[in-house]
């Protein structure tokens, strides 16, 4: 006789067997997550989501002392300021969705152990509040973007290339998340990821030409290399959009899609299998 | 189609023992390489049966092995077992909280586990906001809730409270908000495990009101952890024995229990013959005792309220007189308080001639006495209680375990406060 089964459990399941479906049923949950993130990160604070803010102003202004005054590292014709603030709002995503679902397992591990829901919740959860707070950021970088147009009288803003920017915000999104699934995946057997990850980030910062141009590289191997990571075409490509300067390639671009592909699937791949049993290993 | 709504298959679940760190690469890649070459996980092989007691030899455990039950819709189906024999295994693999090393599970409908109540909270959030949140973790659905919503409320008993932080919530009342979201869930498989331990007594009552009718009105099917066995007698309407991660027992909550409480102790008899710290002459001597429970086991634990049988052996050293005899057995409880007792001459029995041995069977219709542990005293005299006329008499000569059980059949474990409980009845004219 056939039955009927709404579930069937099994040891094991397909490599990429990932239930859109019941993702989408619990796209609530997801959106309760978001909120939860956000609300409770200004609980009992004065400043409350002006929070949100006052990091990245702040980073900008340590930016401008220490590599603008200090290091003279030039940025080309835009306003410092805009410069700054340009590549941190952007790169923050990144870090912020890399950080933040690299540790799902770990910080989840109790809420995890006692029931069950799609786990991929949970770091998609944190790539869409990391999307409330980078528009926050990006309203406060306009802000900031509109005073320097009027004092300038015009500003370098690219209209035709405006259709880039979801894109380059879905491909942070993707590269970010997909290296937080490979690395939440791992730390969860080999907790010695966790500290690679701290400086690995950091690191990767100075590995993109988020706090100088890539323009201010010499031609050579050093810049190739740089190319090589899918980030810097990334970066490059948004300040090319608001500061009208900047490298936007469409190979670069389409290198970048492709690694993001890649690894977000990979990262997809190495979360399933973990997901599973990671709570007797955790 | 048949009513069966949760099938498990030959399910396992294997363990790793001590703690995870080296060798896990190692193992790994030895995994993987026999993965590659098409053979089976060679550590799969190699566990072994999950005995606490003895050290182990292997680095694998097996938490359960080939568990295969069907449960009907509408069953309310009870774990029983030891601590450590797999029951949360059992349920955590059922919940989908971690994945079966073989075997496989089935279910139709939702299937919602009580394991935890009030996971995911948040101290920082209202308590409305932990609402929507408990219950989408629990895999509802944002306007469900939104429908359910003052039901919650008012089952939890927080209305007052509702956009405070929970946080400032004493830990009862977050376990009732928890408990209320989790009530309101309309799964067709309900996992529950001694959840009803927490909360207050109002709150238990609630609780075990909404299992119940969860159970019997719709139709749902409900798997029920617990040690107390009164709850799993008056709740369940079959159970099944887990020992060592093995299937030991499927029947009837009667059956179960009893197999489970027979089947434990290797020696369920008290012998007494050896034993030299008694009073008395010595013409009577009590070689042994054992206790029967209400289906014939022997046993040394028994549910309070249920039927029990002491078998009492003896052998006699000269002549008795069976006129002047007298038997005394007397309950005492673990501060020394006697809190029952049996007498012969009290109850106006004669005996007959006594034999060289011979038996005396004392028989309890409802043992019901509070929970805890019993020592039996026995004393055979043959005319008195002075020293001169004293056969035989020896103190713990018997120890029971008086289970709480659930004297009223209302699915609630009695409270610990009362001596013993009565038959009797509450009218409201």
């Amino acid at each position: 006789m056939k039955e009927n089964w709404d579930l069937v459990i099994k040891p094991h399941k397909g490599l990429l067997d990932v239930d859109l479906k019941e993702l989408w049923d619990y796209r609530d949950l997801l959106f309760m997550f978001v909120k939860r993130d956000i609300v409770t990160v200004y609980k009992q604070t004065v400043l409350g989501p002006l929070w949100f803010i006052v990091q990245p102003v702040l980073t900008m202004l340590m930016f401008m002392v220490v590599f603008g005054t200090i290091a003279k590292i030039e940025v080309g014709t835009v306003p410092p300021p805009l410069f700054y603030l340009a590549g941190i709002i952007i790169w923050t995503y990144f870090s912020d969705c890399f950080i933040q679902t690299s540790d799902t397992f770990t910080t989840n591990a109790n809420i995890f152990g006692k029931v069950y829901f799609p786990r991929l919740i949970m770091p998609l959860s944190k790539v869409v509040s990391g999307l409330v707070k980078f528009f926050i950021q990006l309203v406060l970088f306009l802000i900031v973007y509109l005073y320097y147009g009027f004092s300038l009288g015009s500003v370098p803003f690219q209209f035709s290339l405006i259709w880039l920017l979801p894109i380059l915000v879905i491909l942070m999104a993707g590269l970010g998340l997909g290296f937080g699934l490979i690395f939440s995946a791992m730390t969860t057997k080999y907790r010695d990821l966790k500290f690679l990850l701290q400086f690995g980030v950091q690191l990767l910062m100075y590995a993109t030409p988020v706090i100088y141009p890539a323009s201010n590289l010499p031609d050579g191997t050093l810049k190739q290399l740089m190319f090589y990571n899918p980030l810097s075409h990334i970066v490059e490509s948004f300040k090319r959009i608001f500061l009208g300067e900047g490298m936007l390639t469409v190979e670069g671009l389409i290198y970048a899609s492709v690694v993001t592909f890649a690894v977000l699937i990979l990262g997809i791949l190495i979360f399933n299998r973990t997901e599973r049993s990671f709570v007797d290993t955790v | 189609m048949s009513n069966v709504t949760l099938s498990i298959e030959k399910l396992s679940k294997q363990y790793r023992l001590g703690e995870i760190g080296t060798g896990t690469l190692s193992h790994d890649l030895n995994r993987l390489w026999a993965k590659l070459r098409g053979k089976e996980d060679p550590y799969s092989l190699v566990g072994q049966v999950n005995d606490r007691s003895i050290q182990s030899k292997s680095e694998y455990v097996w938490a359960l092995k080939d568990i295969d039950f069907k449960v009907q819709k509408g069953e309310v189906l009870g774990i029983i077992g030891k601590n450590g024999a797999g029951k949360s295994t059992l349920l955590k693999l059922i919940s989908r909280v971690t994945a079966p090393t073989q075997g496989s599970i089935k279910a139709k409908g939702r299937i919602a586990s009580l394991l935890e109540v009030g996971t995911g909270m948040h101290p920082e959030m209202t308590a409305r906001e932990n609402i929507y949140l408990n219950g989408a973790i629990l895999g509802m659905k944002r306007n469900e809730i939104t429908e359910k919503f003052d039901e919650i409320v008012e089952f939890a008993g927080c209305a007052m409270y509702i956009d405070t932080p929970v946080k400032r919530y004493s830990s009862g009342m977050r376990v009732r908000l928890g408990f209320a979201v989790a009530a309101f869930l309309e799964p067709e498989i309900l996992i529950v495990d001694e959840v009803l331990a927490v909360g207050d007594a109002e709150f238990q009552k609630k609780a075990i009101g909404k299992m119940k009718e969860v159970s019997r009105g719709g139709g749902r099917t409900v798997l029920f952890v617990s040690h107390n066995m009164g709850s799993i007698r008056t709740l369940c309407t079959r159970a099944i024995v887990l020992d060592q991660g093995m299937q030991v027992f499927d029947g009837t909550p009667d059956e179960s229990i009893n197999y489970y409480l027979t089947s434990n102790k290797v020696d369920m008899t008290q012998h007494l013959a050896d034993r030299t710290d008694r009073g008395g002459n010595g013409k009577l001597v009590f070689t042994e005792v054992k206790m029967l429970n209400n289906l014939g086991g022997l046993t040394q634990e028994i549910i309070s309220g249920d039927k029990a049988q002491f078998v009492i052996s003896y052998k006699t050293n000269g002549p008795i007189l069976s006129n002047r005899f007298l038997l005394g057995v007397t309950f005492w409880d673990k501060n020394e308080n006697r809190v029952l007792g049996y007498s012969s001459d009290e109850m106006g029995m004669e005996f007959n001639e006594f034999n060289s041995t011979g038996e005396f069977i004392l028989d309890i219709p409802s043992l019901a006495i509070r929970g805890g542990l019993y020592d039996i005293k026995l004393v055979a005299t043959e005319g008195g209680t002075q020293a001169e006329h004293m056969l035989d008499n020896i103190s713990n000569a018997f120890t029971l375990t008086i289970l709480p059980g659930d004297f009223w059949s209302v699915g609630q474990p009695n409270r610990s406060n009362n001596m013993v409980l009565l038959d009797g009845m509450i009218h409201h004219v």
